[in-house]
Order: structure tokens, then C-alpha cells, then sequence
């Protein structure tokens, strides 16, 4: 535990720095490209929470206690989502994109930092109400297998139910919700024939690479984590990994814009931040 | 004495009138950048930006991720969205758990603004229903930047200041209408050392 007065005389800012470089060179996560507002709140969170007295002991737990570890990649991922998370994105998924992919004999989605995995379960529902999901494989990745564990058993509280119906219909829902999972107890199963479409697996976009090529990409509240380098990583291996015409989907607050991938792109709907890869930038 | 760098006022419930207020009546030069956090709806457009921009001297906007933090600006936190400050002063946004019940939170911009720019913060608390923004005014306070509630008596919902002055001892309680005129003159002085040392 720490004092608001203690932690204006800690050295915050090297700390933080001696911490992130600590746990790259142990475990090769590398948080060094993250907002450092972002990692500070985190870390004296935990900090307020445990009974560790400061930064540097910190360090040295995480050094020796891998299970500690597992707590602090957690906290530094943001697993906060919700099933159809802003409908209109879903709704101009439905109207916009769809039908560009309805075209190709098959559908590949990526959906990189799919936390929990309810959004990853919207989209299943939505091809499948346009006749699609049987021609369709979305890969699924996170850098958290915790988060993962959960997304592949494909069940939920039905605390946020009442919630999940909403942003359903305002997504353009043909029918309802509870048409796709069983309901027991306080939780909510979804079908079988989704999960069967969706491959989960571990993907870090700060130290992985492109390992397939899809049709569209979605990854939504994750750059916003990412200092501009890092973001300009990202957004090339997005553009990498994407077809000739392929669609990259992002968070409302969040743009290509600055990256030196920008000018690749262009939008297909400007608000809902969904663009598409220009034909011809395959240098 | 301190050179502030950043003000950052927080409002709830009555906080649309209470801004009004306040950015109608800064300098057109004001010389310190505004962060401003104040509880909207998750699916609200937002309009108090457009409105507030109207009657401000100075650019009134929402604030977007990695963003400059420049003078003669207000920044608003977007809905749904909590805004936090840099230490190379630019902004982040993030969509962690709700804090208070409300994202944006008042507490984590305050929080990260202490963080960031350390004393050199001015912290305004304005009406409210809510407990939001005591503890960043607690944190801001033992950073030792400069904190301000509005006088809970003249808050159309006193809830909100009366929270942080039982949990920190503010430098300043003053009365809606003085808190402009209060930030204008820590400006001007701002700027006069500036001349002074240039």
C-alpha cells in the first residue's frame, strides 16, 4: 500500500521504465511501445491492491514469481467488450461490408485482440444471418490466454443480457438473440456451430508477425493502447495481412490516419472507422 | 512559485451551465491548455462540445488519442471513453472498467494529470450528483498541484464538491462566478513572469 505523498517522491516515470524492460527480457512481453498514462494506471493499481511498497519491489516479484506475472498481463490488458459493442459498427458491418464478401468463394476474418470473445461471437451470428458463416473462418487472437480460455468456452453471465438484446436489434438483428444460445442457470451458452467457425488462438501484434492473409481484419480499442511506433507496426501488419481490397475495421476513436500505412487505405464508412485496403499499394 | 502547465476541471449533474460559465469568461489569450471531463452518456454526440465552443474565445474540441495538449484549447474527454494525460503531453484514451459508476471518470483524467505534470496542475471540481473526482483531487493535492472546488452552495448539486472537501483540504473554495476571473489572473501572471524572463 502507497500514500498519494510517498508516490510523488517515487521516480514514477524510470520505475516504470526498469519494470516493462525487466519483464521483456524475462518473458518477452514487450510493453515498452505502450502508452506509458495507460501502464502507470495499471501498475498503481496493483500497487494500491497488494501489499507491495513500491515499483522496484514489484520488479523483483515479477522476476521470481511467474505467477505474478500472469496478474500483471492481465492488468495491462484491457478486457472490457460486451456482445455487438456499438451497434452501428455491426449495422454498417451488416449494410456496407457484407456484401463485398459475399462475393468471394470463401471468407477469412481476423480478429485480432478479441479479449473475451462476445464480439467474436456477434460477427458469427451476423454472417450467419446473412448466409455466410458457412464459408467462413475467423481467426481469433489474443496475447492473454487467460482471456482466450474463457472466449473458447463460449459462455457468458446473463447479468449483461438485457443489454446484449439492445445492442442486438440496434445491429440490425433479423430475429433474436436467444435463437443462438441455451440459456442455465446464470449463464448463456452459444451454439456449437459457431465455435466451430472460430479458430482462438495466441497472437501478440507487438512481437508477431502476419500469419495469414484475410478478407478483412478487425481489432477495435487495441491501437489506442500503442504509442505511434508501435501503432505504425500494427497498421503495416494489418496491411500485410490483408487481400488485395480486404477491409480493416477499428475503434471509433481510433485512425490510420498518422501512420505511415495511412494513404494505403481509404474509408468505407468514416464514423464507424471501417476502411479498405487500395488496390495497387502492394509494393 | 509554481508554473501551472495544465488546468483540469471535472463536472457531473448542472455541469453544462457551470462550464458555460466558466469557459465564456476566460481571456481569449488564456495561457494554460483546459483538460475537461464531464459525465455524458456512453452514446451521447456529444454536443456539449459544439455548444461550450460557441461561447468560448477558445477552441472547444473532443480530444482524440495522441494529441498534442496545446495553450488556447479545451479538451473534452469523448463519451464512453476515459481520457488520460502524458508526460510528453499528449493525450490517451482508454476503455477500461467504469470508475464511479462513469467513463469518463473525473478521478482517472485528474489521476493521470497529477501523474504527468505533477504540481503544475490547477484541479477545478464543479457541481454534481456524484462521489467522482475526490480522489483525483486527493491525488492532485499530494502532488501538490493546485486544487479548487466549487463552493458547494452555489453548485446547482452540491454532492460532488462537498465529496472532495471532506476528503482533501482544497486550497480554494470559490463561488461559480468567481472561478474565471481567479484563472484569468493566474494567466496573466503566467504570462507577465514570461515576458519578464524572455
Amino acid at each position: 500500500m502507497i500514500n498519494n505523498q510517498d508516490l510523488a517522491q517515487e521516480n514514477i516515470s524510470i520505475d516504470i521504465k526498469l519494470l516493462l524492460e525487466a519483464i521483456y527480457l524475462k518473458y518477452g512481453h514487450d510493453f515498452r511501445n505502450y502508452s506509458q498514462a495507460h501502464l502507470k494506471r495499471r501498475i498503481l493499481h496493483r500497487l494500491m491492491l497488494s501489499n507491495i511498497n513500491s515499483i522496484s519491489e514489484m520488479q523483483y516479484k515479477v522476476l521470481h514469481e511467474p505467477e505474478f506475472m500472469q496478474e500483471i498481463l492481465t492488468d495491462f490488458s484491457i478486457n472490457v467488450t460486451e456482445m455487438f459493442r456499438d451497434p452501428a459498427f455491426y449495422l454498417t458491418m451488416r449494410k456496407d461490408v457484407l456484401p463485398v464478401l459475399r462475393t468471394y468463394p470463401y471468407i477469412k476474418i481476423w480478429h485480432a485482440g478479441c479479449s473475451t470473445g462476445e464480439e467474436v461471437y456477434s460477427m458469427a451470428i451476423l454472417l450467419e444471418e446473412e448466409g455466410l458463416l458457412d464459408k467462413t473462418l475467423i481467426y481469433a487472437t489474443d496475447n492473454n490466454e487467460t482471456v482466450l480460455k474463457v472466449a473458447k468456452k463460449a459462455e457468458y453471465s446473463t447479468e449483461n443480457l438485457k443489454n446484449y438484446q439492445k445492442n442486438y436489434e440496434k445491429g440490425g438483428g433479423k430475429g433474436k438473440l436467444s435463437d443462438y444460445y441455451e440459456e442455465k442457470g446464470s449463464v448463456i451458452k452459444f451454439d456449437p456451430r459457431f465455435r466451430k467457425r472460430i479458430v482462438f488462438s495466441e497472437h501478440n501484434l507487438v512481437t508477431d508477425n502476419v500469419f495469414t492473409e484475410v478478407h478483412l481484419i478487425i481489432c477495435r480499442n487495441v491501437l489506442i493502447y500503442f504509442n505511434r511506433n508501435l501503432q505504425n507496426r500494427v497498421i503495416k501488419l494489418f496491411h500485410d495481412s490483408l487481400m488485395k481490397e480486404g477491409v480493416l475495421g477499428i475503434g471509433s476513436k481510433e485512425s490510420v490516419d498518422y501512420s505511415r500505412y495511412g494513404d494505403a487505405f481509404e474509408y468505407i464508412n468514416k464514423n464507424q472507422k471501417i476502411y479498405i485496403k487500395k488496390s495497387g499499394n502492394d509494393e | 512559485m509554481t508554473n501551472y502547465e495544465l488546468v483540469a476541471i471535472g463536472a457531473s449533474a448542472g455541469g453544462m451551465n457551470a462550464l458555460k460559465e466558466i469557459l465564456s469568461n476566460l481571456d481569449r489569450d488564456f495561457a494554460f491548455p483546459i483538460v475537461a471531463v464531464q459525465h455524458v452518456a456512453p452514446d451521447s454526440e456529444n454536443y456539449l462540445v459544439e455548444y461550450l465552443d460557441e461561447y468560448s474565445n477558445l477552441s472547444v474540441r473532443e480530444a482524440s488519442e495522441k494529441q498534442s495538449i496545446l495553450p488556447y484549447h479545451v479538451y473534452f474527454a469523448p463519451p464512453n471513453y476515459h481520457l488520460l494525460v502524458e508526460e510528453d503531453k499528449t493525450f490517451s484514451l482508454t476503455v477500461s472498467e467504469k470508475v464511479n459508476y462513469s467513463r469518463p471518470s473525473i478521478d482517472v483524467s485528474f489521476e493521470s494529470a497529477a501523474l504527468a505534470y505533477k504540481e503544475r496542475v490547477i484541479g477545478i471540481l464543479l457541481t454534481g450528483a456524484s462521489q467522482d473526482g475526490a480522489k483525483g483531487m486527493q491525488m492532485l493535492h499530494g502532488f501538490k498541484s493546485m486544487t479548487i472546488v466549487q463552493e458547494p452552495k452555489t453548485a446547482s448539486v452540491p454532492v460532488m464538491p462537498k465529496a472532495a472537501i471532506e476528503l482533501v483540504t482544497v486550497d480554494y473554495k470559490l463561488p461559480l462566478e468567481k472561478i474565471a476571473p481567479f484563472l484569468n489572473t493566474l494567466s496573466r501572471t503566467h504570462a507577465g513572469r514570461k515576458e519578464q524572463k524572455g
